[in-house]
Formats: structure tokens, sequence, C-alpha cells
């Protein structure tokens, strides 16, 4: 197999009086992965991402973005190359400004904002509604709204486009459709499993819906007290079924 | 009539207070008090500056510079040191008293005899305080283009989703802390400017002059808001430099209404609240209805 995009080696957490929200954790994420993140509350799952993301820091080991060690990077520099789609749809997108405008400060991810015009013109939107045409919520149609006034749904679709409009190394989705109602929830899993499978993207993707983690990428893992006590690719994958996923839940 | 005038001349010379604090209080989304200090401190440089035989004009961008200095303390007490917006605003205004004293060597220094801003020949001409509109209506339209143009670039909207939405800012790459800081700055380098303009308009610069200052601002930006609702966010701009016109006109009548200047301090607070419940009060008073059913004709 390829060398890892990244690579976590011996990875400690720690909150308060020593207490390790993840514990000597070792994972390899591969270009393309579409990883499906399961576990329980309090398992570690929103820490791991905090720690690939650089919102947390860790109290040891190796964090490997190629060959790099980027475990002392901060988390914005570490947006060069990862993008995130959050679970609050308040959290993704700019509310006061409009749809085209999130999109336009999202395709300027990894470059320096500078005093250039930032060039909102008629074939941006016109290539703007082309891309949220795909997200089939009408989106496409609410180009020039503010983003307060849209709906959660249209937000989540609209922080997902974000992240991926410059295509980044990996991709981290929070939980990103729980705090929709099934039917939108269920809509954008589906365009995000196309954008994803599509573009090639590599993403790790934690998710409650035990069907999504199953039906959904070519790896998944199960984190239980802060390290991962499951982790299958491809056909292995395919061979779990929902009463193996749960006896890990208990371990 | 020369008393309207004068309220348009000063309306438009105190509008840059409120463009300026527009930048932090409306897109930065806090209220930022260092404004009490640096005002005074960009008079107080500029005056000093001028009595000793400085350039008018290289003084009042002078004042500039020492304002964005001020704007840069508070924005590092902020954003490095964790401190509070509103505390270190105040940290900041109060240290500026100092740093004034220093700066002037007594509580107030005069122009009187001494070049300035408003001494070019042409403004000698003009009848009175039509100088003041002239030169206030100059410099406003100068510095809201220049926002405008800074709003739409890159830099300017990484700026204004900072204020927006700082997590979802930091998460597509926007270093916001530099954001806030450069915000202050530029926010306080106008104020301080402005500070300098009417300190020349006024004919001397005093220790005292930041009191209140806050508030004369946020008013023009309230007034604006009240008086023209939903708007882009240019147009939002232009409406704080006409709030800033009625509230000087606000001010002019309520002066004629036999209050003294001594009384302005309150008034601008009273000013400022009624504006800022206005919305409030006329959804409470139904005063919409109220007013729809005084002009309806009768059926």
């Amino acid at each position: 197999m390829s060398k890892p995009v990244f690579s976590l080696q011996n990875i400690t957490v720690t909150v308060g009086d020593n207490v390790r929200i993840l514990d000597n954790l070792n994972f390899d994420i591969f270009d393309g992965d579409f990883i499906t993140v399961l576990g329980t509350n309090g398992a570690g799952k929103s820490t791991l991402f905090n720690t690939i993301a650089g919102n947390l820091k860790i109290a040891s080991g190796v964090l490997k973005h190629h060959d790099k060690n980027i475990a002392n990077d901060s988390a914005v520099s570490r947006t060069d190359y990862i993008a995130r789609v959050f679970q609050d749809p308040k959290m993704g997108t700019a509310p006061r400004m409009t749809v085209a405008e999130n999109l336009l400060l999202a395709e300027k991810r990894g470059k320096k904002r500078t005093l250039h015009s930032r060039g909102l013109t008629k074939e941006k939107l016109a290539e703007y509604a082309n891309i949220t045409k795909v997200m089939g919520n009408n989106l496409d149609t609410r180009l020039q709204t503010a983003t307060g006034n849209l709906s959660g749904g249209q937000r989540q679709a609209l922080s997902f486009l974000m992240a991926t409009r410059v295509k980044p190394e990996l991709l981290l989705l929070d939980e990103h459709t729980a705090a929709l109602d099934p039917k939108t929830s269920e809509q954008l899993m589906l365009a995000t499993n196309e954008q994803v499978t599509k573009n090639k993207l590599t993403a790790l993707m934690i998710t409650h819906n035990l069907a999504d983690a199953l039906k959904y990428g070519n790896r998944l893992i199960i984190l239980n007290a802060g390290k991962i006590v499951l982790d299958v690719r491809d056909s292995d994958k395919a061979a779990l079924d929902d009463t193996q996923i749960l006896k890990y839940f208990m371990a | 009539m020369s008393m309207i005038v004068s309220s348009i001349g000063q309306g438009l010379l105190w509008a840059v207070l409120g463009v300026a604090l527009f930048l932090t209080f409306r897109i930065l989304d806090f209220p930022d008090m260092t404004v009490e200090g640096s005002f005074p401190l960009g008079a107080a440089t500029t005056v000093a500056m001028i009595a000793h035989g400085i350039n008018p004009y290289l003084a009042t961008i002078a004042a500039f510079l020492v304002g964005a200095g001020a704007g840069l303390i508070t924005g590092l007490l902020y954003t490095k040191g964790r401190i509070p917006i509103l505390l270190a605003g105040i940290l900041v205004m109060t240290a500026a008293l100092s740093i004034n004293l220093r700066i002037m060597g007594s509580a107030n220094i005069s122009l009187l005899n001494q070049k300035s801003i408003f001494s070019a020949n042409f403004l000698q001409h003009l009848p009175k305080y039509f100088d003041a509109v002239f030169v206030g209506f100059i410099i406003i339209t100068i510095i809201t283009l220049a926002l405008i143009f800074f709003l739409q670039t890159d830099l300017g909207q990484a700026f204004i989703a900072t204020g927006d939405n700082a997590t979802m800012a930091q998460s597509i790459g926007i270093k916001t802390d530099r954001m806030t800081i450069m915000g202050l700055m530029l926010s306080n380098g106008l104020i301080a400017f402005g500070g300098a303009v009417i300190a020349q308009n006024n004919g001397y610069a005093d220790i005292n002059m930041g009191i209140g200052i806050i508030v004369i601002a946020l008013a023009s930006i309230i007034i604006g808001e009240v008086v023209f609702g939903e708007l882009s966010l240019n147009e939002r701009l232009v409406a704080v430099i006409v709030g800033s016109i009625l509230y000087r006109l606000v001010l002019l009548a309520v002066l004629q209404l036999g209050f003294s200047t001594n009384d302005l301090n309150l008034i601008s607070a009273i000013v400022l609240a009624i504006a800022m419940m206005l919305p409030r009060l006329r959804h409470a008073l139904k005063l919409d209805s109220l007013i729809k059913k005084g002009v309806a004709p009768h059926e």
C-alpha cells in the first residue's frame, strides 16, 4: 500500500487530571479513503477530529502530514489542506453574508487574502448556480440570500460545498447531517457520498447512524474509550452487519 | 438658516466617527471603548504638531497613525492578552488620558493664529460654516469610497467573515486575530483622524473632548438604521453619514428649545436611547398602524 497522507502515531490526548480521551492511538489515512467513524458518546470521536484539525493539543505522539510532523502547527495553518463540516448548521457559514459571498470566502482557503477585488462576477454566479444545483435543495436559487435566512439543510449543503470548494487533502465530516430532519439528512448524505466518490476526496465521517456507516465509505473504524477497537476496509467492511458492530460498542 | 448649514457641516465632519465605529460595532460586532481615547489622542497629536510648526496636512495624517497605534494596543490586549474587549478598550482609553496630557503639555491648546486644514485660501472665501461642509464632504466621501472598496476585496471579506462567524472563518484559514487587530487599527485610526479634523475646525484641542464620543458615533449608526431599515452593506455606510447629519439637526432642535450646550451629553444619551428603543416601541405601541390609521381616508 502507498504511503499514508496522514499518520497518527501513538497519539495521546488528556483532559483535566490525566484522563486519556485518546489513548495511544495509531491510525493511518490513505489517499481516497472514505472512512466512517462510529463510537458511543465520549468514545473520543470529536476529540479525534479536533486533534487532527489542530483545535486540541496532543499530550504525546506524532501527527504526520506526508513526512512532516504537524502536531505543533496551528489550526488555521492546517486549513491549507484540511477542511471541515460541523454538526451545527450555524457554525459553518457566515449568517449575514450571502451564499455566493460564503462560497467566495471558501474559494480562498489556503491562499493569501489581499486587497484584490473579490471578483463576484456574473460568470462566478453562473458557476455557483451550477455547483449548488447538484445539492438538489434549491440552494442555486438563493445565491444572493444571506445564509442566516436559509434552512438548516441548505446551510449544511452550503457548508459542505464550501469545505470542498478547494479540494482538501482531508475532509472532516462531524455528524454533518445529525441536526437535520430524516429526509433532508438522507438527501445530504446521498449528495455527500456522490461528491466524495466522484471527486475522490479523502474523508473522515463521524455518524451515529449505523446504517449510514455501513452503507457509505470504503473503510469503517469504531472508537471506544479513546482507542480504535475496529478498523476494517473494503470487503471486510461490506461483510459487517449491525449486530457485529454493536458488540464493539459494549467492549 | 446658517445654523442648519453649521449642523450639516458638523454632521459631515462627525460622520467619520460613525463610519469608523461601524467597522467595530457592526462588522466585528463589539463595542470598542478605545475610541474615547483615540479621538482626543488624534486631536492632541495634530494640534500639538501644528503648534510646533508642522504642516497641518501632515499633522492630520499623523493623527491617523497614532490612533491606529491605540487600536493596535487594544487589539493585542484583546486577542493575545485575552482581556475582554470592553475592558481592553477602557484600559487604553484611560491610559490615553495621560498620554494626551503629555502630548499637549496642558489640558487645552489653542490653534489661534495657526494654520490648519481649514486655512486654505478658497475656504476662507466661502460663506460662514460652508468650509466645514466642504471639507467634511470631501473627507467623508473619500473615506466611504475607500471603505466600500476595501470591504469588497478578499481581505475585506475575510474581515467581515471574522465578525460574522469566527469559527467558520478560522476553519477556512482566516487568521481572525489579525483581522480583529486590523479592524481596531483602521477604526481607531479613522476616529483619531476625525478628532484631528474636528479639533482644527473648533480651533483647539481639549483633554476632555473624548467624553461621550462613543455615544455620538453610535447615534449616527443607530439613527441611520432606524430611518432606513434593511440596506446593503455599502448603503449602510451612507446611512451612517445621513444619520450623523440627522443627529446634528436633532441637537440643533433641542438647543432651540432652550437647553444649553452643557446639557449636550445628557441629550446625546437620551437621543441614542430613544433611537435604540424605537423598533421595540414602534412594535409595542403599534405606532405604524396608528400612523396609517391617521392618514387613511375615512370610510
